[in-house]
């Protein structure tokens, strides 16, 4: 070992503690930018969509006048790089994490600029003022960033290629109109002369642009709308992709942590230091706050050595839910939620609910619960940090929002944010994990490590060491009643929330509206005609790190609503597709849904019914996440007490599109998702610690698992909505709602799982 | 030292005998292309050939592979059946974020090197990889279209 090292906890900054200014979120925020804002949604919420510039804590002054001099989107240069080779790079606001961001852009930009997409690289651009595309912010998440730059890359495109026009006029003596486009060159049409973009590039990208450039006639559109093959899956399908795991610097040291066993915990001492130390290939050990960590010059050398230390931790508190105590645990919370009595806020408030629960000929209530989650993304986190000669600090960290990020590093190492150079890797699987969730991100031990040792250090969390710190989807819980008319129709519907979302959590210190969308979405705005509603919300802290985790509220609450109301349906004595039906009489678009679903999978039919000596039934659920809209009928069995999904069917209309192909596959990824968690999913808390710490104890849905999954994408023409999120939320009630049909059982807590199917 | 046969090439090593194969091939030889998922050969995403088996590499301490031919998805498009495979993986888009598909890789590969024409059983013993993006039925796909 080259020596011993043991550095004082330096205090992380939390970023709950960092300064939030309100009026600088405010400043960054435009009123013009998302297209799909009609809606009263923005992550689910309206006008606290403003809240997610505050996310940018204590923005610094320079960055605020620097976005308030950048219109962002406009700046040509700062998004593509066209070489003399005429290859063209896209520096994009968005990460790639296999939603297929990439090849989207490139299409979309690519259709007006006259470049083939096959020939774009596209990168995740730096930290800058030019890339907060999404109503002055800029993040990976809500399924907002194709929906949200679609009309701004356009123009983007259109803009450089008039540039390019412009240029050769100039070099050619020519009229601009005298001139055309072909993939990447600039065509004289009476001389046949040819000039590159490449060559164009360095005059063309300096001229000023022109704001009245105009778009593509869609009806000429060759990439957008096309399923044009994703630019990243050859290097993914031969080991060639790097991701922040896969990346090295010179002089490097490897470190491993060992993280508290209750959250909140810290070091005490470390019995066996000195010994650890001397283990081969040893660095330095650390203590850091809720960590020890080792140092050395591999991986594995570090895990095992920190795997070695001795360490005893501070104690947990007792008892109490304000921490995560000694006696913590998920029954207990979920018992909390069930018993709160604390008057809730309306969360949506529709006619008369009270003298329709009183004029009701039958009511009907129930409960549902749903787990903690981990994400499960296949990559563990990683972070690599290093404090450059000339002041800088560069960190390679995966993130879904760059700019937060580099304001809480610089604030973490004591820099200015300009002196930190954040590179944003590809992500292997995030579902939510790389949003800034305090101690549950590495990047904030990277920066400690490199300083304490004077080397470049990347961080790498083992599996075990994600089980028990990753930001979780939170435990859920609602109660709902029902109000059923003599004609078997509801005529009111009330639900109480009771807990607390991630918006809230993590968005909340500027979030004026005490209503967490997040713990509400999918209980609230419903398409369907029930004329009274009472749906209220109990805000209750929980004392974990809590996450968004793909479709976010709606990944729970869809199976509430949902498998709620085909209770209504049975005890109205409707079929529950007929009642959907009834109640979507004068919402056309729904409708058309609910038809092309159907007609998927052959005609409703409930069941059940044999098929090849298994009794099957199916169930229906219909979702409103991300400005899109879902169908799905899910086919199921019951085999010794486990249910089996045979077939999942999903009528998808997300208004418009921009590659049926990339749509489709993200579709079918968050069925899987949807399903893992409705047969399988679920973090359990007991004596305040989690009793999952890999996948063998935290089974995800595997192949013998995965359904048959038809998607038809259903183009209404409405705004366009999201695409990486939105398939999920109508399959946990799908799966549910077919199992009540098959069984009789009716499911209001998952996973599926834990309940005996069937016996 | 331990001599390690990997992708036709011989490379010295120094590491402690217990040393997973995995973070040999990745931290000593800079082959990152194999990838770590969780340590305990449950998600296949370390996967490699092992005298044409697969075999999770997380598992496999290096001094227990000998003189083994070991074969990466580093060198996936030397093996005749490795490209067929991953033509295929690129025909079907299988990939999504693409974090375990070098073990899917190699796992198809090893599956039809040793069954050419894998029946659906096959596949599904063969291919017990975890992918959290979903990416079975078109990994199942491409294995079909691989095997002609």
């Amino acid at each position: 070992m080259d020596r011993l090292l043991t550095v004082d906890p330096i205090k992380l900054k939390d970023p709950l503690e960092l300064q939030i200014e309100a009026q600088s979120a405010v400043l960054l925020m435009k009123p013009e930018g998302v297209s799909n804002l009609s809606r009263r949604a923005f992550l689910g919420f309206g006008a606290s969509a403003l809240v997610l510039g505050a996310l940018l804590p204590s923005m610094p002054v320079r960055a605020q006048t620097a976005a308030a001099a950048v219109k962002p989107g406009t700046r040509i240069p700062a998004f593509l790089v066209i070489g003399k080779d005429n290859a063209v790079t896209l520096l994009s606001p968005f990460v790639e994490g296999g939603q297929g961001i990439n090849t989207g852009l490139a299409q979309i930009v690519g259709e007006e600029l006259d470049v083939n997409p096959s020939r774009f690289t596209v990168e995740c651009a730096p930290p800058g003022p030019d890339y907060a595309v999404i109503n002055g912010l800029r993040m990976t998440g809500g399924s907002f960033s194709t929906r949200s730059s679609y009309p701004l890359m356009r123009r983007l495109g259109a803009t450089a290629r008039d540039m390019m026009i412009r240029a050769a006029a100039t070099k050619l003596k020519a009229k601009p109109e005298t001139l055309k486009t072909e993939d990447g060159f600039v065509i004289h049409g009476a001389s046949g002369k040819r000039l590159s973009y490449g060559e164009l590039a360095p005059v063309a990208l300096a001229l000023p642009p022109r704001d009245d450039v105009a778009l593509r006639d869609p009806a000429s559109f060759r990439y957008i709308r096309q399923p044009v093959a994703r630019l990243d899956v050859r290097a993914k399908s031969t080991g060639k992709a790097v991701y922040a795991i896969d990346q090295k610097l010179e002089g490097m040291l490897y470190a491993a942590v060992q993280h508290a066993p209750n959250q909140g915990t810290t070091v005490q001492s470390i019995a066996n230091e000195a010994a650890v130390a001397a283990m081969p290939g040893v660095h330095s050990v650390h203590k850091l706050p809720g960590a020890v960590a080792v140092a050395a010059d591999s991986w594995w050398r570090a895990r095992k050595a920190v795997e070695a230390l001795s360490v005893s931790w501070s104690a947990p508190a007792p008892s109490g839910l304000d921490t995560v105590a000694a006696d913590y645990a998920s029954d207990g919370l979920l018992a909390a939620l069930k018993s709160s009595k604390e008057a809730g806020l309306p969360a949506e408030t529709e006619g008369d609910a009270t003298t329709a629960f009183a004029t009701a000929a039958k009511v009907i209530e129930a409960e549902y619960d749903a787990p903690y989650l981990v994400h499960g993304q296949l990559e563990p986190p990683s972070s690599m940090a290093r404090f450059n000669p000339d002041g800088t600090l560069e960190l390679w960290a995966p993130n879904q929002m760059p700019e937060l990020f580099q304001s809480v590093a610089a604030q973490t190492a004591g820099l200015a944010p300009d002196k930190v150079i954040l590179h944003s890797p590809m992500l292997g699987g995030f579902f939510g994990r790389h949003f800034l969730y305090g101690s549950a991100n590495p990047f904030l031990q990277a920066i400690q490590l490199a300083k304490a040792t004077g080397r470049p250090v990347k961080v790498l969390w083992s599996r075990e060491e994600e089980f028990r710190m990753d930001a979780l989807r939170p435990l859920s819980f609602s109660r709902f009643r029902a109000a059923i008319g003599k004609d078997g129709r509801p005529t009111a519907i009330q639900a109480r929330t009771v807990g607390e979302g991630p918006l809230g959590r993590w968005f909340g210190a500027v979030f004026k509206d005490p209503v967490d969308s997040s713990a509400v979405e999918g209980i609230t705005e419903k398409p369907y005609a029930i004329p009274n509603r009472r749906m209220e919300y109990v805000k209750f802290p929980h004392p974990v790190t809590i996450a968004f985790w793909r479709s976010v509220g709606h990944s729970m609450n869809d199976f509430f609503y949902e498998g709620f109301l085909d209770e209504i349906a049975d005890a109205g004595g409707q079929d529950p597709f007929v009642l959907r039906m009834d109640l979507l009489k004068d919402k056309p678009r729904h409708r058309k849904l609910l038809e092309t679903v159907a007609a998927m999978s052959g005609g409703w039919k409930r069941g059940p019914y044999e098929v090849d000596g298994t009794r099957r039934a199916r169930g229906v659920s219909m979702a409103s996440p991300f400005g899109s809209e879902t169908a799905t009928i899910a086919e199921v069995s019951v085999q010794g007490g486990e249910t089996q999904v045979h077939t999942v069917w999903v009528a998808f209309d997300p208004g418009s599109i921009v590659n049926p192909a990339i749509v489709k596959s993200q579709v079918e990824s968050a069925v899987a998702l949807g399903l893992s968690a409705t047969l399988f999913e679920e973090l359990v808390y007991k004596d305040g610690v989690r009793q999952s710490h890999n996948f063998d104890e935290y089974p995800i849905l595997s192949r013998r698992s995965m359904p048959a999954v038809h998607v038809e994408i259903v183009e209404s023409g409405a705004p366009m909505g999201g695409v990486g999120e939105p398939g999920l939320p109508g399959v946990p009630p799908a799966v549910v709602n077919a199992v009540a049909a098959l069984t009789g059982q009716r499911i209001r807590s998952l996973p599926l799982a834990k309940n005996k199917i069937g016996v | 030292m331990t001599t390690l046969h990997v992708n036709g090439r011989a490379y010295q090593v120094a590491v402690e005998d217990d040393t997973p194969l995995l973070w040999v091939l990745r931290d000593t030889l800079g082959l990152t292309g194999t990838k770590y998922g969780c340590g305990i050969a449950q998600c296949g995403a370390c996967t490699v050939m092992i005298d044409g088996t697969a075999t999770r590499s997380c598992q496999v301490p290096v001094d227990s592979v000998g003189t083994a031919d070991i074969r990466t998805i580093d060198a996936i498009e030397e093996d005749p059946v490795g490209r067929k495979v991953v033509e295929a993986w690129v025909a079907a888009q299988v990939p999504q974020c693409g974090y375990c598909q070098s073990g899917q890789v190699m796992a198809a590969t090893a599956l039809l090197k040793q069954t050419p024409h894998p029946s659906d059983g096959d596949i599904a013993d063969a291919m017990t990889n975890l992918c959290r993006c979903g990416t079975y039925n078109r990994i199942a796909a491409a294995i079909r279209q691989a095997a002609g």
